[in-house]
C-alpha cells in the first residue's frame, strides 16, 4: 500500500501546485480588449506563430523601452490560426503574429481582424502588405535552392526551379509540400507562368521521384546529411544553421534562383490585430513597434530576415530585395491559395 | 417468522447493489461524457459544413491511399509489438535468465521516450525512412504496453495446464499458445489496442519519417487548407477506424479468464533453461530498449557535445522549473484519468452490459485522434462551458485525462475483474461491512495494477505535446514544449538536455512500473 501513500501525496501536492500556477498567470477573460473604454492598462496579449528564441528578445526590447507587459503565447503558426477561429470572440489574443501571409489572411476572412490604422500599413512597402489593412507584413524571406556541396558546385546548381524536373536530378531533390512558404511559391508560378506550366511542373516533380518533408528544416537536415543534393527552402533557416553548427558544419550552401523565376519570389511575415483589441492602445503600440526602425533592425540582425520598412539594410551578403522583387508579381495575386491547394492535391502531394 | 429471517438479508442484498449500481452506472455516464467531448466536437464540425464539401473531401482517391498507409502501418505495428512483447515478457517470466530484474527494468525504458524524439535519432542517424522508419519508430516505442500486461498475466498465470500438455507430447510452442496463450490474451491485446489507437493518432513520428497517413492529412488540412472542416471530417475517419478496433479487440479478447486465479494453488515454477537459444534471449531484451532509447539518446548527446557556441544557452533553473511543471500537469492529468476511469472501469468489471460496453468504447476515443484534434476539441468545450478555467492547469490536466483515459479503464475493469467475487463473500459472511470489504479486498487486490494504470497514463501525458501547446496556461513552458521550441529553431544542441531530462523524469513511473509488476505478484502470492 506503500504507493497508494505516495499517490495521494503526490495528488495533493499537485492540487496545491496547479493551484500556486494558476495564481501566477493572469485570467485571460481579463486582458486588454474586453474593455472598449479602456485605451492601455499596460499589458497585452501575443499570440505568436515566430519562435521564441526569435521573438522573445524583441519582446524583452519593446517592454523595456515602452514599461508594456506582453503575455506570449507561442505556438505552430498553423495551430495558432486554427485556434483563433475556435476562439473566435472570445480569443484572449490582443495580436496575432504569424510566420506567413496564408495565416493571417485566413484569420481575416473569418472577421477576426481589426482594420489597421493608416501610420502602422504605410509603414512598409505596399508591395509586402495586406491591401485591406487587415494585417501588416513585418519582414520578408526568399525562396531559395539549398546544395550538397560536396555533390554538387555552385556552378551546376540550375538557376530556374523549373529545370528541377529534368531527369539528371531523380530522387534528389526535396519539397515540403505542407508547408506555407513552398505552396506560395507555387502560385507564384501558376500566376507568373500559367495553370498549364504549373500543372506540368509538379507533374514533373512527381515523375521525377521528389522527396517530400514536413518542412524547411528537414529538407536543410537532408541536404546536410547528403541525402538529397538540392532543397527548396527558405533563406534564414540557412543562416541559423550557420549560426548554431559554424562555418566548418555547413555542408548544404546556398543558391538564389535567376531574378524574375518563381523559385525566387520573397514571402512575408507579419502581424494583426484582433478585433476585441480595436482600441488597445498597447497592441496598437506593438504593432507599431514591430515596424518601426528598432523593430526590423532586430530582424535583420537576429533572424536574417529582410526588413520590409524602407531606409534598413539587409543582412550583409544577401541580394538586395529589390533585386529579387519580381516585377510581373503583385503579392496580393498571391491569395489564390484554395487553387494552390486543390492542384497539390490534385497531383497528389497534399 | 422464521422465513422472515431468511429473506431478509437477501432482500438487502438486492436493494444495496441496485442503488450502488446506479449511482456508478450515473457517474460512468457522466466520465463518457466527458470522454466523448473529442468526437462531440467532430460530429458539431462535420454536420455544420456543407455535406457537399465534406463528402468532396472524403471521396478523393488521396483519401483511400491514407487509408491504407494508416491500416498498413497500424496492423504491422501491433502485430510487431505482440510478437516481440509476448516474446520479451515470457524470457523475463519464464526463461533461465542472468540479471532478470535490471533486464525488466530496461524492457520498459522504452516508455519514456516520446516517439518524436525517437525518430529523431533515426532520421539524424540512418538512411531508414518511409513505411519502415515509421514501422521501426513506433514498434520500439511502444513494445512495453504490451510487454508490461503480458508479464504481468504471465506471472499470474496456471503454468500446470502448460506442464500436463508437454508430458502429453506437445511441443513448447503448441503447449504454450494451447494452455498459456489464453490465459494471458485478455491482458495482452489489451496492451496491443493501447498500441494500435496510439499509431492511429501519432503524427510527430510518421512526419518525421515522411510516411504519409492520416494525421499527416488532417495536419495539412490545418497547415495548408486553413480548413477546419475539412480536418474534422478526415478525423472521423480516424476515429472510425479507433471504434473498429475497440471492435474488434473486444471481439477477440473474449471473456476475461483470469477471474479467480488469484486464489488458485500454485507449483512452484522451474526456469525453463534455453540451451543452445541461451544467446537468444538477451538479443530479444535488447531489442526495443537499444531502438527506443539508446540510439536516439547516443544521437542527441552527439547534438549536445558537437555543438558550436552559440547564443543558445540551457539554464538548469530553466530545466527544473520545467520538470516540475511537466511531473505536476502529468500528474494531474493521472488523476483525472483515474477519477474518469473507475466508474466506467468498475461498471464494466462488475456490472457488464450492453451500457457498460458502449461507454467502456467511448472511452477510448480520445486516444484514436491527434492531439490537435482533441486540443481544439477541449478549447470549443471549455470557453462554451467553463470560459473562467480556459487556458488554465485545469484545463490541460483534464485533457490529459481524456486523451490518455483509455490506458486507466482497461486496468481499472481488468484489475477488479481479477477479484473473485466469492473472496468478498466471504469476507462479507466474516462480518466486515460492504465499505470494510471494498478497502480491505476488493481495492486492496486490485491496487497495484489500478496504481499502474495511474503512472502510464502519467508517463504518457508528460510527452504529450500538441494539445499541450493549444491548452497549456500562457506563458507555462513543460519540457515537451521547450524542447519543441528549440527544435523548431534549429537548435538541436540545445535541445537535447531537455530531452535528455524528459527521458529521465519519464523514466520515474517507467520504473515503478516494473517494481509495480514484481509487487503484484508478491501481493498477489500473499492474499493467496
Amino acid at each position: 500500500m506503500a504507493i497508494a501513500r505516495t499517490l495521494a501525496a503526490v495528488c495533493t501536492s499537485v492540487l496545491v501546485l496547479a493551484g500556486c500556477a494558476q495564481g501566477e498567470t493572469s485570467d485571460p477573460s481579463a486582458t486588454a480588449g474586453s474593455d472598449a473604454s479602456a485605451s492601455s492598462d499596460g499589458t497585452l496579449t501575443l499570440y505568436s506563430g515566430r519562435e521564441e528564441d526569435l521573438v522573445q528578445p524583441l519582446i524583452d526590447q519593446f517592454t523595456a523601452d515602452t514599461g508594456i507587459e506582453v503575455e506570449v503565447r507561442y505556438a505552430g503558426t498553423t495551430e495558432l490560426a486554427a485556434l483563433l477561429q475556435e476562439e473566435g470572440a472570445a480569443s484572449p489574443a490582443d495580436v496575432f503574429l504569424s510566420q506567413d501571409a496564408g495565416a493571417l489572411g485566413a484569420v481575416a476572412k473569418a472577421d477576426l481582424f481589426a482594420t489597421l490604422p493608416e501610420s502602422i500599413t504605410t509603414a512598409v512597402d505596399p508591395g509586402f502588405t495586406s491591401t485591406d489593412g487587415s494585417w501588416v507584413g513585418v519582414t520578408g524571406r526568399a525562396r531559395v535552392l539549398t546544395y550538397d556541396s560536396e555533390a554538387l558546385d555552385a556552378a551546376d546548381v540550375p538557376a530556374s526551379v523549373l529545370d528541377l524536373t529534368d531527369p539528371e536530378w531523380n530522387g534528389k531533390v526535396g519539397i515540403a509540400p505542407t508547408n506555407a512558404s513552398f505552396q506560395s511559391f507555387v502560385t507564384a508560378l501558376r500566376v507568373l507562368e500559367g495553370e498549364d506550366v504549373a500543372r506540368e511542373w509538379l507533374e514533373g516533380m512527381v515523375e521525377n521521384d521528389v522527396q517530400l518533408y514536413p518542412k524547411n528544416t528537414a529538407i536543410l537536415e537532408a541536404v546536410q546529411a547528403g541525402e538529397i543534393e538540392l532543397g527548396l527552402i527558405n533563406h534564414y533557416y540557412w543562416y541559423r544553421a550557420l549560426a548554431e553548427l559554424g562555418e566548418d558544419g555547413m555542408r548544404a550552401q546556398l543558391s538564389f534562383p535567376a531574378a524574375g523565376d518563381a523559385g525566387s519570389i520573397v514571402n512575408v511575415t507579419g502581424a494583426g490585430l484582433l478585433d476585441g483589441a480595436a482600441d488597445d492602445a498597447d497592441a496598437l503600440a506593438f504593432l507599431e513597434y514591430l515596424v518601426s526602425e528598432d523593430g526590423q533592425q532586430y530582424f535583420v540582425d537576429a533572424t536574417y530576415e529582410y526588413p520590409l520598412a524602407p531606409g534598413i539594410d539587409a543582412p550583409e551578403g544577401l541580394p538586395a530585395l529589390a533585386d529579387l522583387t519580381n516585377s510581373e508579381l503583385d503579392l496580393s495575386d498571391l491569395d489564390t491559395l484554395g487553387d494552390t491547394t486543390a492542384l497539390l492535391t490534385e497531383v497528389g502531394l497534399l | 417468522m422464521r422465513a422472515a429471517l431468511l429473506t431478509t438479508p437477501a432482500n438487502r442484498g438486492a436493494v444495496r447493489p441496485s442503488v450502488a449500481r446506479l449511482v456508478l452506472t450515473a457517474s460512468a455516464v457522466v466520465a463518457a461524457g466527458l470522454a466523448s467531448i473529442p468526437l462531440v466536437y467532430l460530429l458539431v464540425r462535420v454536420l455544420g459544413a456543407e455535406p457537399d464539401a465534406v463528402l468532396t473531401a472524403l471521396m478523393r482517391p488521396r483519401t483511400l491511399e491514407l487509408a491504407a498507409n494508416t491500416v498498413g502501418l497500424t496492423v504491422a505495428v501491433a502485430a510487431a509489438c505482440l510478437v516481440l512483447g509476448t516474446a520479451t515478457a515470457w524470457v523475463l517470466s519464464q526463461a533461465r535468465l542472468p540479471g532478470r530484474r535490471v533486464w525488466t527494468v530496461v524492457s520498459t525504458l522504452p516508455l519514456a521516450v516520446p516517439s518524436y524524439v525517437a525518430a529523431f535519432g533515426w532520421v539524424a542517424l540512418s538512411p531508414v525512412r518511409g513505411f519502415w522508419g515509421a514501422f521501426l519508430v513506433l514498434t520500439v516505442c511502444n513494445v512495453p504496453l504490451v510487454t508490461l500486461p503480458a508479464l504481468a498475466a504471465l506471472r499470474m498465470a496456471n503454468p500446470s495446464h502448460e506442464d500436463v500438455a508437454r508430458t502429453l507430447g506437445r511441443s513448447r510452442a503448441r503447449a504454450f499458445l494451447e494452455t498459456t496463450w489464453p490465459q494471458i490474451r485478455p491482458a495482452t491485446l489489451a496492451g496491443v489496442l493501447l498500441v494500435a489507437l496510439y499509431v492511429l493518432s501519432d503524427f510527430g513520428a510518421v512526419a518525421l519519417m515522411r510516411f504519409e497517413v492520416f494525421t499527416w492529412a488532417v495536419h495539412s488540412a490545418y497547415t495548408s487548407q486553413f480548413d477546419r472542416t475539412l480536418a474534422a471530417a478526415l478525423s472521423t475517419v480516424l476515429a472510425a477506424m479507433g471504434i473498429a478496433l475497440v471492435w474488434a479487440e473486444r471481439r477477440l479478447r473474449g471473456r476475461e479468464s483470469e477471474q479467480g486465479s488469484a486464489v488458485t494453488a500454485r507449483a512452484a515454477r522451474t526456469p525453463v533453461a534455453l540451451g543452445r537459444w541461451t544467446w537468444a534471449a538477451p538479443v530479444v531484451l535488447s531489442v526495443a530498449p537499444v531502438a527506443a532509447v539508446v540510439v536516439p539518446m547516443a544521437t542527441l548527446l552527439r547534438y549536445f557535445t558537437g555543438r558550436a557556441d552559440t547564443a543558445t544557452t540551457v539554464g538548469a533553473a530553466d530545466l527544473a522549473s520545467d520538470a516540475l511543471s511537466t511531473v505536476t500537469l502529468s500528474a494531474g492529468g493521472a488523476a483525472v484519468a483515474l477519477a474518469l476511469a473507475l466508474p466506467i472501469g468498475l461498471l464494466a468489471a462488475r456490472f457488464r452490459s450492453h451500457l457498460s460496453q458502449v461507454l467502456e468504447s467511448a472511452s477510448y476515443i480520445g486516444l484514436a485522434l491527434p492531439g490537435i484534434v482533441v486540443g481544439l476539441s477541449l478549447v470549443f468545450f471549455s470557453l462554451a462551458v467553463v470560459p473562467a478555467l480556459y487556458q488554465s492547469v485545469w484545463m490541460l490536466a483534464f485533457a490529459y485525462g481524456v486523451l490518455f483515459l483509455p490506458k486507466a479503464v482497461g486496468a481499472v475493469r481488468a484489475s477488479v475483474g481479477q477479484v473473485e467475487p466469492g473472496l468478498e463473500d466471504v469476507a462479507r459472511t466474516l462480518g466486515s461491512t460492504r465499505a470494510g470489504v471494498w478497502t480491505r479486498v476488493t481495492a486492496r487486490i486490485a491496487w497495484p495494477g489500478i496504481g499502474a494504470a495511474v503512472l502510464l497514463v502519467a508517463l504518457t501525458a508528460m510527452k504529450e505535446l500538441p494539445a499541450t501547446l493549444l491548452l497549456r496556461p500562457t506563458g507555462t513552458d513543460t519540457l515537451a514544449t521547450s524542447l519543441w521550441r528549440l527544435t523548431e529553431s534549429a537548435a538541436y544542441g540545445a535541445a537535447a538536455p531537455y530531452a535528455l531530462v524528459l527521458v529521465a523524469v519519464a523514466a520515474g513511473p517507467a520504473l515503478l512500473l516494473t517494481r509495480e509488476a514484481v509487487a503484484t505478484v508478491r501481493e498477489r502470492r500473499e492474499s493467496a
